[in-house]
C-alpha cells in the first residue's frame, strides 16, 4: 500500500506542489538580512574585538609594564620590553601586538590587574597589507584614545559579572 | 535619399535582405543580453527569498545593476590558462557553446514576423543545436586536462544525451498535434482562448498532454544542467565541473551560453505547450496586450519555475538521473506519442 501512495505521490509531483507552496510562504516573509555596512548588529559589552590601551583620566597611561598579558597570551602574539621612565614609574618602551597571531581570547584584558589593554568593540580593521596589523605601542594607545568612551561604557555594564 | 533606404532595406535584393537580417540579428542579441543581466539577478532573488535573504541588493537600486558589476568584474579578472592544457580548444570551446546558444534563437518566434529565420523544420534544427551545445561543454572539459573538468563534461554529456531523447519524442507528440515543424506555425495551432489550443477542446488527449508538459519541463531542467540535475558542476564533488579551469570571459561565456540554453528552454515550454504569443484568453482586456509581452510573461513564468526548483529541489544521484530518464520519462513518452497519433489518425482523421 505504501509503495502506491509513493509512486501517486511521485507520479503526481505532490512532493513538489507540497515544497513549492511552503516555498512560496518563505518568498514573502520578512527578511531577516542585516545589510550590512549600511545596518550593525548589536554587540555584547563583553565582545572582544580589536585591542586598545587605556589611559587614566589624567592622561597617564595606565599599563605598568608588569608582563601577565605576554605571559599568558596563548598565541605569544604580545611583545613587551620595559624600563624604568625618567620619573622612577615602571613603564613600557616597547608594547606589540601581532594582529595576525591574536586569537581573540581576551585572556591579556583577564590578567591585566589596571584594566589597561582591553579588547574593545571595533571588529572593522582589516587592511591592505599584512604589516599594517603589527600593531604597536603608539597605534594601541591610539585605539584606546579613540574607542574610550564606548570601553569605558562596555566595562561599567560587565561590572557586575566579573 | 529615400531610394537609397528603401533599397537598403528591400529584402528582394541581396543587399538588402543582408542589412535587414543583420539588424534583426543585433536586435535579438541586444534584447536577450539585457534581459539575461535581468534574468540572472532574478535567478538570484527568487533564490534567496525563499532562503529569507534579501539578495543581491547593493549595486544599483534593488541590485538591478548587480549583473553588470559581475560582468565588468568577470571582463576585468586575468585569463588563466593552465599548463598542459590544449590551448586552442581550450580557449574555443566556451565560444563554442556561446554560439550554439545564440544560434538556437534564430528560429525561435516570439510574435507573429517576430522571427530571423522562420525555417520550416525549425523544430528539427533546434534539437540539432541543442545536441551540438553538448561539443563546448565536453571539449572544454576534455581541454582543461583536469579529472573534474573530464568528469563533469562525461557526467554532462551522458545526462544531455539521455534527456534529449525523451524531449525529442515529446516535441513528437506536439508536432503531430501541430501538424507542423516550423515553430511560428506550431503557436498558430494554438490561436485563440487556452481551451482551443491544438483543437483539443478539452478532449481526452489533453490528459496526456499535461504530463508531456511537465515531462518536457523536468527534462528541460537536466537538459539545461540545472539543479536539481546539476551533477555535472555539483560542488561536493566536482568543485564546478567541466568549468573548473575557466576563469574570466571564458568563464563568462559559458555562464552566458548556459543561461540562454535555460531561457530558450523555457521560450520553447512557452511556444509548444503555452499558446507561445497568444493570449490565453480570446477576449478583452487579454487580447490587448501586445503578443511580444505576453510571450515574454509566459516564459518568464516559466523561468520563476526553473528558478523555484533550483531552490527547493535537491541534487539527484547520478543513478537516480539515468533512471529517470531512461526508465520513466522515455516509456512516458514514448507512449504518449502512440496516444497522440492514435487520437490524431482515429478522432480527428488526420495525418
Amino acid at each position: 500500500m505504501s509503495a502506491v501512495i509513493r509512486f501517486v505521490r511521485s507520479a503526481f509531483l505532490l512532493d513538489f506542489l507540497g515544497a513549492f507552496a511552503l516555498a512560496m510562504k518563505y518568498f514573502f516573509r520578512p527578511k531577516p538580512t542585516l545589510n550590512y555596512p549600511f545596518e550593525k548588529g548589536p554587540l555584547s559589552p563583553r565582545f572582544r574585538g580589536q585591542h586598545a590601551l587605556r589611559r587614566y583620566d589624567s592622561g597617564e597611561e595606565r599599563c605598568i609594564a608588569c608582563k601577565l598579558c605576554e605571559a599568558i597570551c596563548p598565541a605569544q602574539a604580545i611583545t613587551i620590553e620595559a624600563e624604568p621612565r625618567e620619573d622612577g614609574s615602571r613603564r613600557t618602551t616597547r608594547y606589540d601586538i601581532d594582529m595576525t597571531k591574536c586569537i581573540y581570547c581576551g585572556y591579556c584584558q583577564e590578567a591585566c590587574p589596571v584594566d589597561a589593554i582591553v579588547e574593545g568593540p571595533n571588529f572593522e580593521f582589516a587592511t591592505e597589507t599584512r604589516e599594517e596589523l603589527f600593531y604597536d605601542k603608539a597605534r594601541l594607545l591610539d585605539n584606546g584614545d579613540r574607542w574610550e568612551r564606548e570601553i569605558a561604557q562596555n566595562l561599567k555594564l560587565d561590572e557586575p559579572y566579573r | 535619399m529615400s531610394e537609397f533606404f528603401s533599397l537598403l532595406f528591400d529584402t528582394a535584393t541581396p543587399l538588402g535582405w543582408s542589412v535587414v537580417t543583420l539588424l534583426k540579428v543585433l536586435g535579438f542579441v541586444v534584447v536577450l543580453l539585457v534581459s539575461l543581466a535581468f534574468i540572472l539577478l532574478a535567478d538570484r532573488k527568487i533564490w534567496a527569498a525563499v532562503q529569507m535573504r534579501k539578495g543581491p541588493n547593493v549595486v544599483g537600486a534593488f541590485g538591478l545593476l548587480q549583473s553588470f558589476a559581475d560582468f565588468l568584474k568577470f571582463a576585468f579578472k586575468e585569463v588563466i590558462i593552465p599548463a598542459g592544457t590544449d590551448k586552442f580548444i581550450f580557449i574555443m570551446a566556451p565560444f563554442l557553446s556561446l554560439v550554439m546558444a545564440f544560434i538556437a534563437w534564430s528560429v525561435v518566434p516570439v510574435a507573429p514576423g517576430w522571427v530571423i529565420s522562420d525555417l520550416n523544420v525549425g523544430i528539427l534544427y533546434l534539437l540539432a543545436i541543442s545536441s551540438l551545445g553538448v561539443y563546448g561543454i565536453i571539449l572544454g572539459g576534455w581541454a582543461s586536462n583536469s579529472k573534474y573538468s573530464f568528469l563533469g563534461a562525461l557526467r554532462s554529456t551522458a545526462q544531455m544525451v539521455s534527456y534529449e531523447v525523451s524531449i525529442g519524442f515529446v516535441i513528437v507528440t506536439v508536432l503531430l498535434l501541430a501538424g507542423s515543424m516550423n515553430l511560428s506555425e506550431i503557436v498558430e495551432a494554438q490561436a485563440g482562448g487556452f481551451w482551443h489550443w491544438y483543437g483539443l477542446a478539452f478532449s481526452p488527449i489533453t490528459l496526456v498532454m499535461l504530463p508531456m508538459m511537465v515531462v518536457f519541463f523536468i527534462s528541460a531542467l537536466a537538459e539545461t544542467n540545472r539543479p536539481p540535475f546539476d551533477l555535472p558542476e555539483a560542488e561536493s564533488e566536482l568543485v564546478a565541473g567541466y568549468q573548473v579551469e575557466y576563469s574570466s570571459t571564458l568563464y563568462l561565456l559559458f555562464m552566458i551560453g548556459e543561461y540562454l540554453n535555460i531561457v530558450l528552454m523555457c521560450s520553447m515550454v512557452t511556444i509548444l505547450f503555452l499558446g507561445g504569443w497568444h493570449a490565453p484568453f480570446d477576449f478583452a482586456p487579454f487580447t490587448w496586450v501586445p503578443p511580444v509581452l505576453w510571450f515574454s510573461i509566459k516564459a518568464l513564468f516559466i523561468f520563476f519555475l526553473f528558478a523555484m526548483v533550483k531552490a527547493i529541489v535537491p541534487r539527484y544521484r547520478y543513478d537516480q538521473l539515468m533512471r529517470l530518464g531512461w526508465k520513466v520519462f522515455l516509456p512516458l513518452s514514448m507512449g504518449a506519442v502512440v496516444l497522440v497519433s492514435a487520437w490524431v489518425v482515429f478522432a480527428q482523421g488526420g495525418a
